[in-house]
């Protein structure tokens, strides 16, 4: 009951099925579950659908997938249509996620979507008309301690705030994706400034902390 | 402080190559096949000896979990260990440090959990968001396997084990274990009732146990070292290390591995900087995830840091996803955001949940704004709790937990603000 999937009328294509490579990878995947069990790859054929279909689903895709896992086409729309990860209408060339639960809110996630909204011209959900954007508001992305984040695609953009949410913009609208993780001078989840734990420990050839 | 040669994850802030060589150097994969050897008694008993509790937020023990699982199968179905890496629940992000940077330990921990189960299987249930610590836990099971350290004769034990990852795709519930288990199985994730358990009747009909990273990792080094040893940190039952993960107002949020027990107050001074403008510009803590009662800062002052006495203050450890927040937060729409995320999350399949979280959302909103009366409070508070204990899953206790929390706490500065609001409102309409 997600509510992420509005009922708007998408223009779908007639008809969807996997590149040659595409078919491959699904077949091994279809492998790692038990003979008869083949319904439990329909999350990752649906990711790779949408990754072959410009970052969405079209209701082809969930056919063609029902297909190939002997499924009814229901038991496929229903999956799609319950996980948030799935977009089921266009979306633009960058999809930013701005999480917005209250680890995030706490440092700034409101000024990290405003900046978004304000440089993008866009609200919440909305895509630019040149279709380079979208931006949308999700639940805790899991990075909490280098909050506020913004997921692009597969990657993490960490310790945020205005100044750099503002580069981060400015660059992918020149079309240069900058490199992911922590967006200050951080070694991931360590305090700023540097681990003050492990600092200690040297590692040689026999697996022993000297 | 824990010293860093007790410290589990020695690879947390991926310092280190996190691949089979240089895991192998921190130690990993050491003498596994002489602890397959031991056999499944002597693995469960070691892991009771140790009392580690379950590390996904319920603290059950691990040991006696494991020994739910069926010795013998009459039947012919195979056991299967699935491991809970949904990290989702808000505040928390340790798991995600121990996929992407320690992936070796919870490889080895999968194979040796999965002996001292019987289990021939497993299955890595991984969030969706996370794709890239996803890419290299695959790479360390790719590994693992072509180093014969899993699969057919896994380390030459003797011993067959396959082990699968599978992506979820954004849904909360999915970190409760049966909603797990039918996202596995391709539906959507919607808990079922219990029982039968899955140590009865887990994923595709067949005995299973589902345990969350952490527990898993920390499984090998357990084993190697001794449980006595992992026994002798923190207090009676509240035993062993923890990774931390503190957010919000301190000066330098981070993940770290701390002895269970540690006082509050020193995990947010020693690790974390302290808090934002001083230990007392502390407003209150949200100690374990988003899903237990926020605590005001004078039981912050002195509270330990495991189950039972986070239990004791009516709160709870949960995923030791510590939430800070310092005087300038907005307490009441810290915990209105909260009531949005299980608005969001809930599956739908129960009444109270599907309605409730919705209800208590929108009333949270109104009193963001102080736009309620005094008598709403209660309302709220009474369907909270007609919300927990009348679902199917843990999800409506999660939901009602944290509003009980904030009406226990900071009933004053919810009355404050119906009374601000009131003034202010009394005000214009007089103006008009």
């Amino acid at each position: 009951m997600s509510g992420a999937h509005d009922d708007v009328v998408v223009e779908q294509p007639a008809s969807f099925e996997f590149t040659a490579e595409n078919l491959e990878r699904a077949k091994a995947i279809i492998a790692k579950y038990p003979e008869g069990r083949q319904a439990s790859a329909v999350l990752p054929l649906l990711y790779i659908a949408q990754k072959q279909h410009q970052n969405w689903v079209p209701r082809a895709a969930m056919d063609y997938i029902g297909g190939l896992l002997d499924l009814a086409p229901i038991r496929v729309y229903e999956v799609a249509t319950f996980y948030t990860m799935f977009n089921l209408k266009p979306v633009g060339t960058y999809f930013l996620q701005v999480c917005r639960t209250t680890s995030c809110w706490l440092r700034g996630s409101d000024e990290v979507t405003e900046t978004c909204k304000r440089k993008l011209g866009i609200d919440i959900g909305g895509t630019t008309p040149d279709g380079k954007f979208t931006l949308v508001e999700v639940e805790c992305l899991g990075a909490c301690v280098n909050a506020p984040v913004l997921q692009l695609h597969d990657d993490l953009y960490e310790d945020l705030n205005v100044e750099l949410t503002e580069k981060l913009l400015d660059s992918l609208a020149r079309g240069v994706v900058p490199p992911k993780g922590s967006m200050i001078d951080r070694q991931t989840s360590a305090p700023v400034g540097g681990p003050d734990t492990l600092t200690t420990l040297r590692f040689d050839g026999d697996g022993n902390a000297a | 402080m824990l010293r860093d040669e007790d410290r589990i994850f020695t690879n947390l802030y991926g310092i280190h190559d996190w691949h089979l060589a240089g895991a192998q150097k921190r130690g990993d994969w050491s003498g596994t096949k002489d602890l397959i050897l031991k056999g499944r008694d002597w693995l469960v008993e070691e892991m009771k000896t140790s009392n580690l509790r379950g590390r996904g937020g319920a603290g059950f023990p691990t040991g006696m979990k494991w020994s739910f699982m069926p010795k013998a199968s009459p039947d012919g179905r195979p056991s299967y260990l699935v491991v809970n890496a949904d990290e989702s629940e808000p505040g928390t992000c340790k798991d995600r440090d121990i996929l992407r940077h320690d992936p070796h330990k919870l490889v080895e921990g999968c194979l040796l959990a999965s002996v001292a189960m019987g289990a021939s299987a497993c299955y890595i249930y991984i969030r969706g968001e996370f794709y890239n610590e996803a890419s290299n836990l695959q790479v360390a099971i790719d590994e693992a396997y072509a180093a014969g350290l899993i699969g057919k004769n896994a380390c030459g034990s003797g011993y067959d084990f396959e082990l699968y990852l599978h992506r979820g795709a954004g849904a909360y519930i999915c970190g409760e274990e049966t909603a797990l288990l039918e996202s596995l199985e391709g539906r959507k994730g919607q808990p079922r009732l219990k029982p039968p358990f899955p140590a009865q009747c887990g994923l595709y009909g067949c005995p299973t146990t589902v345990n969350n990273v952490e527990t898993i990792a920390v499984v090998p080094t357990i084993l190697r070292r001794g449980g006595n040893w992992f026994a002798g940190f923190g207090r009676p039952k509240n035993n062993g290390t923890k990774l931390f993960c503190i957010s919000g107002h301190v000066n330098k949020p981070c993940t770290v591995e701390e002895e269970m027990g540690i006082p509050l107050k020193e995990l947010l001074e020693k690790h974390c900087g302290g808090v934002r403008g001083g230990w007392d510009n502390l407003l209150g803590v949200i100690p374990g995830g988003s899903s237990v009662p926020v605590l005001p800062k004078s039981i912050c002052d002195t509270v330990l840091m495991d189950f039972d006495a986070l239990r004791e203050v009516k709160s709870g450890l949960g995923t030791a996803a510590v939430i800070v927040m310092d005087k300038s937060t907005d307490i009441i729409a810290a915990i209105a955001r909260l009531a949005h995320f299980y608005k969001h999350e809930s599956c739908g399949q129960c009444t109270p949940c599907r309605e409730g979280t919705g209800w208590m959302w929108r009333v949270m909103e109104r009193l963001v704004k102080g736009n309620a009366s005094v008598e709403e409070i209660d309302m709220l508070l009474d369907v909270s709790y007609e919300i927990e204990g009348h679902t199917i899953c843990a999800l409506g206790d999660a939901a009602a937990w944290p509003i009980q929390g904030l009406i226990r706490h900071f009933r004053p500065v919810l009355e404050e603000r119906i009374k601000n609001y009131r003034a202010t409102a009394v005000g214009r309409s007089h103006a008009a």
